[in-house]
This record gives structure tokens, C-alpha cells and sequence, in this order.
């Protein structure tokens, strides 16, 4: 940015300590670091120190209320041998995988749909967002309604048609209660999905689909050949979201099922809650929130990964 | 309950007029005495004292107006401001919690459970508090005191609790072939199989429902002799009695409605209204609702402690309401005088009575006010302090006791093994190595 001179004339000291100062003072680098650190400090107050704070205190023994003695990695190798544990861990990969791959589905069929021409466009779209509106909480409420053991309005339409004796136990039972939950939170998670892909589909050039009907591009051609390779970034963008979002999901489970039955929901976003806040210990929570954080960074690597490849855009190959 | 019976219709007329002549106490008389106790209250407030209370949502809704009516007598008497906040049951642990570690924000908790034993070292000593109010009350139960003191010291003042007892429906159990409630476990099992081939079952939250499920499967723990921990903090679940528990709750799970495994605090409530359940483990809150909504069922249903176990012994596991002061908070005095004020019998006893039962005391004085005997379906939540045991069990209350009932230690292994999860061993090897963890 600065242009820095070769050759200096030779100046006295008291000369240079001015001239050293003034040229900082108009160094475009060092304004721009002031300018900077509102977003710095929040971020490392924010974020960084936090994150820093939960690593440490899953090094400790914490309780609430008392801040612990450092026991190294204790807390880790007792989650090691801890059945629960690893119970959360595959209910968090396999909810994250499900609910991430039939969102995505689900998600790109909509913003196709969504992207043709018809009548009340723009009312649709909006409409498609709701689930994404609504807080968590309530449509957790409204699920929990509808998984009722008793109440459940599926088990009593079906009653009623007379297909079944006797009402669903939704989540009453560990694989169903994995499946309705998994299901609770695909429906809030594909307008995200939908929309942000539509927002993709919206920038592909009309121009590029003309050249390619002219050239006798079947509909599945024109998808494979233009709009997947257009809109791989953004699917990468959107697909990273969509997996943190279901990787750390909290308050779904935790209006539905509280972790249970027997434990088949707990993700560890949950068991961490229950574990540091719920009984008190601090340190081991920390430790299951801490653990939740190379399956993250995997997420980030492979968005990072994507959006590297600017080329993608310009449909060429992947080098 | 039923021995009440004959003498009922004079029971309800001399409550009702004892009823009437306590909640008639108005505003003014209130705030006169509030004046006149503080005159002699050997606590004396902080002047201009500010103090932030978090306290659960109240379940019925009398029960909160006289609260804050007391509330408003005191700070009118003694020139102190008092904001109360209300929590879902399930939002208070967490926030009293994080005031706890943070040290700021509330002066004072109004919690579930055993809520000043997750964090003993915040709270003030209440030891003063305590004694008073044995003189005022007639002194503590015994599960008050293990509720309240830890080491010989009070830590929280328990305040009420509300009963876990078996709500049941009269119809039913007649027509399952018992004339009366069952007085022992072969009974209750029969009585629950019976019911279920009927066709109007019964059913207990077997999921992470902290007040149901946590009670009644510590009963039948202990009904069978098991127990967590020993009185040295010993992990002792890993027993041939805890098996017999095992098996015991199986028998009942298979004979349960379907779902109880998904069921959190409310669903019993809700099904038991709409008359799909029959028999069920609850507070005096459907019975309550029920008077008002659903007549039919109100007269048809009934209450009763859950059996004695093998040794003859009732031990209940009921949800505790204790109060806890910070030790960081700036006005001591007034929250102590506060806590005090609340257990006065002038304020306690018609506050007890807005609550229509769903609050029992700790103070035995208090065995005497009318509404436990205006409505003999009101009696058993009576003596629910007599029957009740701390989660730490034979042991003293603990911060690890508090956590192992927290982290549903016990209705996990029930859980694991009635839905055949995890076979008998498994089960209770997998409670053990939790506790043992938790009392390192």
C-alpha cells in the first residue's frame, strides 16, 4: 500500500524520530488496524475467549460454583469408556448425515420448483420460509404435540381410517423417537436449504440454458452440465451452514425428548447441557462440548475446501 | 383416606369456616402485622435493600396471588423492594446455577429438589432462619432437616414440597377386584395388571421426567432395599436388591399405557384428564384441575402413598421446594428476614391452603391447618414430609447426590432395562460406574 522510497537522504536523529512517527501516523496499514479492532476485540472477546475458557475447563474438574483443579485428560478418558457417550456421538453423526442428505434433497427439488415461473411467485417463496420463521421452541411445542403417546393426531387419523389398533409411540420408542425427531428437524431446516439455493439458481445466466436447448441438451443435461457446476459453491456455502446448524442442534431435542428414551436421542450438544449444567459438573460438560469440535472442523475444512475452487464457477474442471 | 368418610360432611363444614376466617386476612390487616413482626424480627433489613428472587412458575394460580401478597406486605413493612421472577420448573436450576458461578444477578433462589446442595459453598449459612422457625412451626420433620442441613449446617430453608403420590381412579380399581388400595408391592403389581387387562391402564413417566419419573422409581429403589449409595457416599446400586427392583418396574413398565418412556412431567396430567389413564404417580394438580374441569372424574378418583416396601417402610422420593440465599449478596438480612416471614404461620397457612394441596410443609405445626382434612382426598399429601427421603437416600444430601439425581442416574438404569435395552447386569454395572464417578 505505502510506497517506500530506496534512497533516503541522511537526516539527524531528533529528524528521523518525527518524520518515523509522522510516516506511521499516515501509514494506511496502521490506520487500518485501528479501524479494525472494534471487530477484533469483539471477536476475541466473543468467540475466541469463550471457546478458549471451555477448552481449559474440560481440563479441570469444575463444578458450578467452584472452579476446579487442572486433572489433565482425565475427563477425556472417562468419556472414552462411557457408553452414553459414544451413544450421543453416533445419534449426533447419524442425525446430522440423515436430516443433512434429505434437506439437501428435499431443499434443491424446492428451490428448482420455486425457481420456474408462476402465478403468486414471490407470495410462495415467502411462504415456503415459515418453518425457518417460527422459533424453534414452538414448532418443537407443535411437534411434541404431534408425536404424543396419547394425543398424536397421526395415530388418530390413522385410527379413525382404521389402520392401526393402537396409537404410534412416536417417541417412546429408540427408533422412532430417532426417526420423528430426525424428521421434526428436516422440516425446519429445508427452507433454509431451498431458499439460499434459489438465491444460487436466480444468478445462472438464462443465455447459457438457450445455448444448450439449441445444442439439443436434454432437461437432466442441462441440470448435470449448467446449473450443478454453477451452483456448486453455493451448495457448498449452504450445505456447511446446514450441517453446523444440525450438528449443534440443541433445542429441538431438548423440547422433544429431553435426550430420552433412554438416552436414544441424547446428541451431545444435549448430553453436554445435562452433564455441565443440569448436574452440575462443568468440567466433563465442557469436555463433550470440546469433543463436538473436530467433527466441526471437518464441516469448515470441506466448505473451505469449496469455496477454494473458483473455477467450479466458471464450469471448467477441477484441478 | 377412606376411613374419613363417615364424618366427611363435618370435616367440610369446620375447614371451610377456618378456611374462610384465614383468607379473609385483607391488605391492610397484612401489611399491620407485617409492620408488627418486623418490629420484633431479629433480622433486620438493609435500608433501601434491593433484592432480585427467581422462584418456579406457580402451578396453581391461587397459590402465586397469595404469594405476592405476601411479598407486598413485606416490602411495604419494611421499606425494601423485592423483584420476583418466575422459571419454568425446568429453567430454574440452570439459572440459579449460572448466578452461582457468575456470583451476580440473583440474591435469591426459590428451586426444586435439592438445589442448594449442587452449589453449597454460595450459599449463606440459614441456620438462624431454621431455628426460629422450629420454635414458630413446632418444629422440623426429619426430612426437612435432610433436606435443609448439610454437615450440621442449614444451607436452604425447605419451604414446601409437593407429593408424589399414587392418583388413581376409584371405578377402575374396584373393577380390577380391589376394594381398597393395595398395602403392598405384590399388590400394587396385581392392581396395575389388573387394570391394564381391563383396559383402563395406569402409567408412570419412565423418561427423563425430573419430578415423576425421578420419584416413584427411588421408591421402588428403596422399596426393595436398594440404594444408591451407602451412608458412608458408597456406591451400593450394583445389589441383588436393586435387581429385585429391576424386575419389579419391568412387571409394571409391560403393564403401563404405551410411551411412558417418552413422558416428561406433564403427560400424565394431560392423559389422566382425558381419561386415558387410571392410575399414575402425580402432585394434586389433576385432582385440582379436575374439581374445576372434569367433576366426574374429580369424584371418581382418589389418592394414596405408594406402598411400604419389604421392610414395612414408606420411602417417597418428593419434590422439594427449598430457598436458598447467596452468600454474595449484598442484603443478607433482608432475604433471611424474608424466608423467615414467609414460614410465619399468619402468611404459611393461608398461602398453603391457595395451593389446595399441592404443597405440603416441613414444619410439623402446619399438619393441623384445614385443608388437609376439609377434603379427605386432600389427606395423604398431608403426611407427605413423613414419608419423604432425600435422592441421597441413607446417606446425608450431597453435591454428588444432587448431581446423580440431576443426570437421571437411577431412572436411566430403569429405563435401560425395562425397555430392554440393557440386560439386568449391564444395567445396573452402568448406574455404578456413573456414581462412582460422580463420588470420586
Amino acid at each position: 500500500m505505502s510506497t517506500v522510497q530506496t534512497s533516503m537522504p541522511v537526516r539527524t536523529s531528533a529528524e528521523e524520530e518525527v518524520s518515523s512517527w509522522s510516516r506511521l501516523r499516515t501509514n494506511r496499514n496502521f490506520v487500518a488496524l485501528w479501524f479494525m479492532m472494534p471487530a477484533g476485540a469483539f471477536l476475541i472477546l466473543f468467540l475466541a475467549y469463550p471457546l478458549g475458557l471451555g477448552v481449559w475447563m474440560s481440563f479441570t474438574d469444575a463444578r458450578i460454583g467452584r472452579s476446579g483443579a487442572f486433572i489433565g485428560l482425565e475427563n477425556y478418558e472417562w468419556l472414552w469408556d462411557d457408553a452414553i457417550f459414544w451413544l450421543s456421538v453416533f445419534n449426533t453423526v447419524l442425525y446430522t448425515v440423515v436430516a443433512s442428505a434429505i434437506k439437501f434433497a428435499i431443499g434443491l427439488y424446492l428451490a428448482l420448483l420455486l425457481n420456474r415461473n408462476m402465478p403468486f411467485k414471490a407470495f410462495i417463496r415467502s411462504i415456503v420460509l415459515i418453518p425457518f420463521i417460527v422459533p424453534t421452541v414452538l414448532s418443537a411445542i407443535a411437534f411434541w404435540w404431534i408425536y404424543d403417546s396419547q394425543f398424536s393426531i397421526i395415530s388418530w387419523s390413522l385410527t379413525r381410517l382404521g389402520l392401526i389398533s393402537h396409537n404410534i409411540d412416536f417417541l417412546g420408542d429408540p427408533n422412532s423417537a430417532r426417526a420423528s425427531v430426525i424428521v421434526a428437524n428436516i422440516w425446519r431446516g429445508v427452507p433454509f436449504v431451498a431458499i439460499t439455493l434459489l438465491a444460487g439458481l436466480q444468478t445462472v445466466s438464462p443465455s447459457l440454458y438457450e445455448a444448450a436447448t439449441l445444442d439439443g441438451a436434454t432437461s437432466w443435461q442441462r441440470f448435470r452440465y449448467i446449473t450443478y457446476p454453477l451452483l456448486t459453491p453455493i451448495i457448498a456455502v449452504v450445505m456447511t451452514f446446514s450441517v453446523l446448524f444440525t450438528f449443534t442442534d440443541f433445542q429441538l431435542i431438548w423440547a422433544l425428548t429431553r435426550g430420552g428414551p433412554v438416552n436414544a436421542t441424547h446428541l451431545m450438544a444435549t448430553l453436554s447441557y445435562q452433564r455441565g449444567i443440569i448436574s452440575g459438573r462443568l468440567g466433563e460438560g465442557a469436555a463433550i462440548a470440546t469433543a463436538m469440535i473436530p467433527f466441526l472442523l471437518v464441516a469448515i475444512a470441506i466448505s473451505w475446501f469449496g469455496m477454494q475452487r473458483r473455477k467450479w464457477q466458471q464450469g471448467g474442471n477441477n484441478d | 383416606m377412606t376411613d374419613f368418610v363417615t364424618d366427611r360432611r363435618s370435616l367440610l363444614k369446620g375447614g371451610a369456616t377456618l378456611l374462610a376466617a384465614a383468607a379473609t386476612m385483607s391488605s391492610e390487616e397484612l401489611l399491620g402485622y407485617a409492620k408488627a413482626w418486623a418490629q420484633t424480627s431479629p433480622w433486620k433489613p438493609e435500608a433501601g435493600a434491593k433484592i432480585n428472587m427467581l422462584r418456579w412458575k406457580r402451578f396453581v394460580e391461587a397459590e402465586d396471588v397469595a404469594f405476592m401478597k405476601i411479598v407486598d406486605a413485606f416490602q411495604k413493612a419494611n421499606n425494601v423492594t423485592i423483584s420476583v421472577s418466575n422459571e419454568a420448573y425446568d429453567d430454574v436450576q440452570p439459572k440459579a446455577s449460572v448466578a452461582a458461578n457468575t456470583g451476580q444477578g440473583l440474591d435469591m433462589v426459590w428451586g426444586l429438589y435439592s438445589l442448594p446442595f449442587l452449589f453449597p459453598t454460595k450459599c449463606t449459612d440459614m441456620t438462624d432462619v431454621a431455628d426460629h422457625l422450629a420454635k414458630v412451626g413446632g418444629g422440623w420433620t426429619p426430612s426437612g432437616e435432610a433436606y435443609g442441613k448439610l454437615n450440621g449446617k442449614w444451607i436452604g430453608i425447605p419451604v414446601a414440597a409437593t407429593g408424589g403420590l399414587v392418583n388413581y381412579r376409584i371405578s377402575a380399581m374396584e373393577k380390577a377386584g380391589h376394594k381398597t388400595f393395595p398395602k403392598d408391592l405384590a399388590g400394587f403389581a396385581d392392581l396395575v395388571k389388573a387394570m391394564n387387562k381391563n383396559g383402563t391402564p395406569g402409567g408412570m413417566a419412565i423418561g427423563h421426567a425430573s419430578g415423576d419419573a425421578n420419584g416413584w422409581l427411588h421408591w421402588a429403589l428403596w422399596a426393595h432395599g436398594g440404594n444408591l449409595i451407602d451412608k458412608n457416599n458408597k456406591v451400593i446400586i450394583n445389589s441383588p436388591e436393586t435387581a429385585k427392583a429391576l424386575e419389579y418396574v419391568k412387571g409394571l413398565y409391560e403393564n403401563f399405557t404405551p410411551g411412558t418412556a417418552s413422558w416428561n412431567d406433564s403427560n400424565n396430567n394431560k392423559a389422566f384428564l382425558a381419561d386415558q389413564l387410571y392410575l399414575t404417580v402425580n402432585g394434586i394438580s389433576i385432582y385440582v384441575a379436575a374439581k374445576k374441569d372434569a367433576p366426574k372424574i374429580a369424584e371418581d378418583m382418589n389418592h394414596a402413598h405408594l406402598p411400604p416396601g419389604v421392610d414395612g417402610k414408606i420411602r417417597e422420593l418428593h419434590l422439594g421446594f427449598p430457598i436458598l440465599v447467596y452468600n454474595f449478596t449484598k442484603f443478607p438480612q433482608t432475604c433471611k428476614a424474608f424466608t423467615a416471614f414467609l414460614l410465619e404461620p399468619a402468611q404459611f397457612n393461608p398461602w398453603i391452603e391457595a395451593a389446595q394441596g399441592y404443597l405440603s410443609h416441613f414444619l410439623k405445626a402446619y399438619d393441623a391447618n384445614p385443608i388437609w382434612t376439609a377434603d379427605p382426598k386432600n389427606t395423604p399429601y398431608r403426611d407427605v414430609a413423613a414419608t419423604a427421603m432425600t435422592p441421597a437416600g441413607l446417606a446425608q444430601m450431597s453435591e454428588g447426590a444432587a448431581a446423580a439425581i440431576a443426570d437421571f442416574v437411577v431412572v436411566d438404569m430403569f429405563a435401560n432395562y425395562c425397555t430392554g435395552r440393557e440386560d439386568l447386569k449391564t444395567a445396573m454395572a452402568t448406574a455404578e460406574r456413573s456414581t462412582k464417578r460422580i463420588f470420586r
